[in-house]
């Protein structure tokens, strides 16, 4: 038996304008959560489908459970649950006359209303799908992938739209997944459900892998554990900074104003007032935060996650 | 044990459709309403009277009394260039004119004008006193199965399972896939023939409800029977309905919207409308399309059925048509399986 639930080496898909997956790498181990971390059209979504099985790579190998989808797809079929990113249910349908018929889909599985217990849809059983709200609906497309018991769960920006509350109610339904010994493969665009949810993440952009690792061990590649943002009017030059003090990084374009990545808030911030000063500039906005994805998505690609 | 998922799939789509008020209305009602309004539209009338006049003379009155008698003539009293005038335009078939005896002015070419003249001679030859040698009776014919409402049950019945089996299959599949909801489902363990299987029993459930609701209304209301066997009958509108079922996931096999699927289910069905004897014969078309008329979906299941409704006819006289209704169900649910698109 592999190790890895899922492993694929120098996976490739290209459309007519776009490589949308252009030699990504993966290992996911068993067990573990892993998230797909990257902006809109970066290929997450083809990856994570190429992975599923409902879209032929063009090229590379895929093992998913030691098995691959040539020959396997339905005991591969029994043994994973997808959510995709954008299915709607029938509407006319009921909660649990949806589950009930994913359910019958599997040879073994939950019981449906266990299962709408353990998402809090109970109260909802008997509604109709169309009358759901937005994280209702995205916690039935998770029971849906949950109710044939899989070993693992590919989820496709599971929280994307959705309200604080039901991101929290999903991340708590991985984390109960995970606990059960299940393994997670998530897309997101969003850095802080990758930060939460994920033991390892590849942030991927322009269908490659631009860096891989734990969250800790992603931040750590900033080589700057603090982060100042500022705008200034007039704006100033790059090289303003290049001798702001011992521990400056780099700096980014962020907006009107600069990204700067330092060791120590307490030396660089005076410092950077002073310059401004010193410069004729006016300070508009100043403000600092620890490091995040986010931030090493900036320091690498020089745009946002959320709008890249 | 049936397979759970063919179960929990025809339920699904069972549920769906009944909740869908529109969708009811357009599979029971319509049909209904439409059978209501070209029966009345086209019942069977007792004959028009046929006009005559009886131009102003001596005997005018007592003649106009004797004709207004009979209830084959509408008489009325004229002035005699307004009678010229009018046998001349049509409006009337026969004048009676003369002073002592009558005379009989009228186109004999006209087969009206001929029947009102024996009428008019008789009733007015009875009115001056002549006696009938014998009392003849007379015995009104109308025959059951050859009246337009028996011509026409069948063939909006037929009509019926064609727009329900295509419409049915094919608006739920190109929805399904619009909502990637085809795609969810292909990313479970389900057999596609399942689900494809499942959307030919859900209409056979539906089928069943809209055959009986029509048939039994025909009856109450126009005395419509069927004379066959009414096994033969309920198992040749499930094999119309799967020719249709097959025929509408061959055309919504790779339909991505509801614009395209709607288009080619009109280029699929109006011709059929036109040509394969809903509404009338298609023995009025010339001989040389007589046969690819006849190789139509529709006009096999229109032929078969008025078969079996009027004239009492069993599994061998319709193993033609029967067998070209196969034909196409089977060839088409083979291609829609070969062919569908699922996301």
């Amino acid at each position: 038996m592999s190790e890895s639930a899922i492993h694929c080496r120098d996976l490739r898909k290209h459309y007519p304008d776009v490589k949308a997956v252009d030699g990504v790498d993966l290992i996911i181990a068993r067990g573990e959560c892993f998230g797909l971390l990257g902006p809109n059209g970066a290929g997450k979504t083809t990856t994570i489908e190429i992975l599923e099985g409902l879209t032929p790579a063009d090229g590379g190998d895929v093992e998913v459970l030691g098995m691959r989808w040539n020959g396997h797809a339905r005991e591969l079929r029994e043994r994973i649950g997808i959510s995709l990113q954008e299915t709607q249910f029938t509407d006319k349908l009921t909660v649990i006359e949806t589950l009930t018929l994913f359910r019958s889909f599997y040879r073994e599985g939950h019981e449906p209303d266990e299962l709408l217990r353990t998402l809090s849809l109970e109260e909802k059983r008997n509604s109709r799908v169309g009358k759901l709200s937005g994280g209702q609906k995205q916690r039935l497309a998770v029971a849906c992938a949950l109710v044939g018991q899989p070993d693992i769960l590919f989820l496709d920006e599971p929280t994307t739209g959705l309200d604080p509350q039901s991101r929290l109610q999903l991340w708590e339904v991985v984390t109960r997944f995970r606990a059960g010994g299940g393994t997670v493969l998530l897309t997101t665009h969003y850095m802080d459900e990758a930060q939460r949810l994920c033991d390892h993440i590849a942030i991927v952009d322009h269908g490659k892998v631009i860096a891989r690792g734990t969250p800790d061990e992603l931040i750590a590649k900033l080589d700057a554990p603090n982060i100042i943002e500022f705008t200034s009017e007039p704006a100033m030059p790059a090289e303003a900074f290049d001798d702001l003090c011992v521990g400056y990084h780099g700096c980014a374009k962020r907006g009107p104003g600069w990204q700067l990545r330092v060791d120590s808030l307490a030396e660089a911030v005076p410092r950077l007032i002073a310059i401004v000063e010193k410069s004729g500039s006016k300070l508009v906005t100043l403000s600092t935060h620890a490091a995040t994805l986010e931030d090493l998505f900036v320091a690498l690609t020089g745009r946002e996650l959320r709008d890249a | 044990m049936p397979d759970p998922a063919i179960v929990e799939l025809t339920k699904s789509r069972v549920r769906e459709f009944i909740r869908e008020p529109e969708a009811v209305f357009w599979v029971f009602a319509f049909p209904l309403l439409l059978t209501l309004a070209l029966g009345f539209a086209f019942r069977s009338k007792p004959p028009d009277q046929i006009p005559i006049a009886v131009v102003h003379g001596p005997h005018a009155a007592e003649w106009a009394a004797a004709l207004s008698k009979s209830p084959v003539l509408l008489t009325r009293l004229l002035s005699p260039e307004q009678a010229k005038d009018q046998l001349r335009t049509g409006k009337i078939t026969l004048l009676v004119e003369g002073d002592r005896q009558p005379v009989y002015r009228f186109d004999p070419t006209r087969p009206d004008a001929r029947t009102a003249r024996v009428e008019a001679d008789d009733a007015l030859q009875r009115a001056a006193g002549r006696a009938d040698k014998f009392t003849s009776r007379e015995e009104h014919v109308s025959e059951q199965g050859s009246r337009y409402i028996d011509f026409l049950v069948p063939g909006l019945l037929g009509m019926n399972l064609m727009g329900t089996g295509m419409w049915g299959v094919g608006f739920s599949i190109v929805n399904a896939r619009m909502k990637k909801l085809l795609k969810r489902l292909i990313a479970t363990p389900m057999r596609k023939s399942d689900y494809l299987l499942a959307q030919f029993f859900s209409r056979l459930i539906f089928l069943t409800a809209e055959v009986a609701f029509l048939i039994v209304f025909a009856w109450l209301v126009f005395n419509v029977k069927v004379h066959g066997s009414l096994i033969t009958f309920a198992i040749l509108c499930l094999i119309g309905g799967f020719a249709f079922s097959g025929i509408g996931l061959l055309v919504a096999s790779r339909a991505a919207t509801i614009e395209a699927v709607s288009g080619m289910m009109n280029l699929v069905m109006v011709p059929m409308w036109i040509c394969s004897g809903v509404f009338f014969s298609y023995e009025r078309f010339p001989d040389a399309a007589k046969p690819f008329i006849r190789a139509l979906p529709l006009t096999a299941l229109n032929d078969s059925l008025r078969a079996v409704m009027n004239d009492g006819a069993g599994w061998l006289a319709i193993a033609a048509p029967v067998g070209v209704l196969v034909a196409w169900g089977a060839v088409c649910f083979a291609l829609a399986l070969r062919f569908f698109k699922w996301q």
